[in-house]
């Protein structure tokens, strides 16, 4: 008899997804996968808006990084009236503060508030301890520290944007604001409640502090669990270094190798999307690869997998150890995400640390109008977010109507290794057991968080995924189900 | 002449013509006003405004008061009047204030906030109307419209020529934007009108966000403590 296992988390702003595994008659995996919910709505119901309010309405698509959306959105229209990447350095500095600020924060949020109970635990730990409350009981003051870090880059974002939360910064052809010389003091020395640069530079080590314990402590485990091969893309500079806010799209291979590299206007001629009947979820895939060999990993791992160097000293430090810890090959390792991770949080404050003391964020040159003759009526706009490389694509019409948009969000990019890490987990953790087990159910939701999908970061943050684990025999019967959360 | 009323009791002294919104200003009682302009003689459309002038419920931007007479603002059932009538402006458009650029500087969205109209209690309507996005400098969203008729009143060109105009009847009224005669405004005549606008349904084309969060006309007073020192527009 085979059975089929559906762990269905239920999520309340990013869409759901839920997981359902198939064992075969001798309880071995015969197929796991990850159904995802995707964000087709906002791209029709953008439709007829002026173009200039697509990147602040965009933007809602996701609690986290919408940053990273309303900046793609941005480098879109910078396309779409014919500004291109000729903003003002004002501007562009302004942008990547905000940009690099919210990898800090959300970083922050992701590693500590989803990643690290499991670390501090054990992944096989009840979830009842297993969550953030537990990790305030354990260690109250990192959890004060984390608290502090979060919100001197959430408050970044306040001055910058006006709000916490889906405020506005970027125009078309550049910026409406830069930062004062008082908003900059208050980040650089600190005040009630904010902490200063310096604290802000310790306490964005606190990650690899956690990590390289919890590393120390479980080596066989966290390197072991669900390796998962796959070319890596992310943006790179014109040196071929990391470059969260524009570059050049670049994917390597097992040994870092570039396969390939294109603009990042090109990435529609070099990806294809395949599409399968039981995801809304489409897998994109490099065309001269094929399906089979051709899909991408993004987000941390990825990243630091693409590049050779960090600009910043520490976080380039750490990432040499890390690429040294793989003999200089590309990392598979899927708890190795939230080493990627807290390096990358690092080096997002100390790459904040810089701009905050660079003039240009006082420039008062913030857009630049290119006239009307310039109007183009398309746009692409690339940037690395939190969790990988976003896309917006726009199209108008020549009063100005938003005709099409398309976002391909970093989840979409990791379907396939999302899928591939299910399955490896599925086949370490279920294979071969007749029962299934909290753990082995926690082990799956591990594997997801290492990618922090939109689908688990609006629920783990409040302790736990809700989850409902159904089996079915082959004639698609129930017969057995387990409720958590 | 000046003329002695009650407003929710407190006796207050006017100038004789004052409306009932002037005395309410005066008393330091807040009566939301929506297609009401300081500069305009009033034009009633919205009803916004709801208020009791001698037991019975008026329009209180254009009703005069008399001597001896009494204003009723606070009471519960015109506030609930006041805060559905805001209910059906949003019910019958489609207002998209996340991503609206006239947030924090919209006369609706302050006014539906001050009334606490946060959710309308009504069905929306999802009406759909075209834009009409075709105008050189103009963006008309007839989707944010709230049909006040200030841009119909009050928007002339040099010559005193309507450059808007209302047609249709009933729930198919909708603005017109005459592009021969918008052609002939001053950019600071475009300027003036996308700022007349009380919601988002006359932007300026190409021009978004020009105002950070937080120096917007709305962040920087609310439109309660502007009401209460006279300013209505
Ligand atoms: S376009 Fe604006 S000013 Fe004109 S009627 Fe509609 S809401 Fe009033």
């Amino acid at each position: 008899m085979s059975r089929r296992i559906v762990i269905d988390p239920v999520t309340r702003i990013e869409g759901h997804g839920k997981v359902v595994v198939t064992l075969d008659e001798d309880h071995r995996v015969a197929d796991a996968r990850l159904h995802v919910v995707e964000f087709r709505g906002y791209e029709r119901f953008v439709q007829g808006h002026p173009y200039w309010e697509a990147p602040v309405l965009l933007q809602r698509v996701c609690g986290i990084c919408f940053v990273s959306h309303h900046l793609a959105g941005a480098k879109a229209l910078d396309d779409m009236v014919g500004v291109g990447r000729a903003i003002t350095p004002t501007a562009e500095k302004v942008r990547r503060l905000g940009h690099y600020a919210q990898m800090l924060q959300s970083h922050t949020a992701a590693f500590f508030l989803l990643s690290a109970p499991e670390m501090l635990f054990g992944v096989d730990a009840p979830p009842e301890v297993r969550n953030v409350v537990g990790l305030v009981e354990a260690d109250r003051a990192l959890v004060t520290r984390v608290v502090l870090l979060r919100k001197w880059g959430q408050e970044i974002l306040q001055t910058l944007y006006g709000k916490r939360m889906h405020g506005i910064n970027s125009v078309p052809g550049g910026v409406q604001k830069g930062l004062t010389v008082a908003e900059r003091d208050r980040f650089l020395r600190g005040e009630d409640g904010v902490p200063s640069m310096d604290a802000v530079l310790d306490q964005a080590q606190d990650a690899l502090r956690l990590f390289a314990d919890f590393h120390e402590r479980h080596r066989a485990m966290v390197d072991a669990f669900a390796p998962v091969p796959m070319l890596n893309m992310g943006l790179v500079d014109a040196a071929g270094d990391a470059d969260y806010y524009d570059g050049r799209l670049r994917v390597v291979g097992p040994a870092r190798e570039v396969v390939a590299e294109m603009d990042d206007h090109d990435y529609l001629d070099h990806f294809s999307e395949a599409v399968e009947d039981w995801s809304y979820l489409k897998f994109p895939f490099l065309k001269a690869f094929g399906r089979e060999q051709g899909s991408v990993r993004v987000g941390s791992l990825a990243r630091l997998n693409v590049t050779r160097h960090l600009s910043t000293p520490l976080a380039d430090a750490e990432l040499q150890r890390f690429h040294a810890y793989s003999d200089g090959m590309a990392n598979a390792r899927t708890l190795h995400g939230n080493w990627a991770r807290a390096i990358e949080l690092l080096h997002a404050a100390e790459v904040v640390r810089d701009l905050l003391h660079d003039p240009d964020l006082q420039g008062t040159d913030l857009v630049v109008d290119p006239g009307p003759d310039a109007w183009t009526g398309e746009g692409i706009g690339v940037v690395e977010a939190p969790r990988g490389t976003l896309i917006h694509h726009y199209r108008a019409d020549d009063d100005g109507a938003i005709t099409f948009a398309n976002l391909i969000v970093a989840t979409t990019q990791n379907n396939e290794v999302l899928n591939r890490t299910v399955r490896a987990v599925a086949e370490q953790e279920l294979s071969g057991r007749s029962e299934i087990t909290e753990g082995m159910m926690n082990a799956i939701e591990v594997g997801i968080r290492a990618y922090d999908p939109c689908l688990s970061c609006a629920t783990h943050a409040l302790g736990q995924m809700p989850l409902v684990v159904s089996v079915y025999d082959a004639a698609g019967g129930l017969v057995d189900e387990r409720v958590r959360g | 002449m000046s003329i002695t009323v009650t407003v929710d009791g407190v006796p207050v002294t006017v100038e004789e013509g004052a409306t009932v919104a002037d005395a309410a200003t005066a008393a330091g009682a807040y009566v939301p006003t929506l297609c009401f302009h300081e500069d305009h003689p009033a034009l009633g459309t919205c009803r916004v405004c709801a208020a009791r002038l001698d037991g019975r419920v008026v329009a209180a931007c254009s009703a005069e008061v008399h001597d001896g007479a009494e204003v009723e603002v606070a009471a519960d059932d015109l506030a609930t009047m006041r805060r559905q009538v805001v209910g059906l402006l949003f019910a019958e458009g489609n207002h998209v204030c996340p991503s609206c650029e006239k947030s924090g500087r919209c006369d609706l969205q302050a006014v539906a906030a001050e009334t606490g109209m946060l959710t309308s209690e009504f069905p929306y309507r999802y009406p759909g109307r075209e834009t009409d996005p075709g105008d050189a400098r103009i963006w008309l969203a007839r989707d944010r419209c709230i049909l006040c008729q200030r841009c119909v009143d009050l928007v002339r060109d040099d010559e005193g020529r309507p450059v808007f105009t209302l047609t249709g009847r009933g729930p198919d009224t909708r603005v017109e934007l005459d592009h021969a005669t918008a052609a002939g405004l001053s950019d600071e005549q475009v300027a003036a009108a996308v700022d007349l606008c009380p919601v988002g349904a006359i932007l300026r084309k190409g021009v978004g966000y020009d105002e950070p969060i937080g120096a917007r006309r709305f962040d920087v007073a609310s439109v309660r403590e502007r009401a209460l020192r006279g300013e209505r527009r």
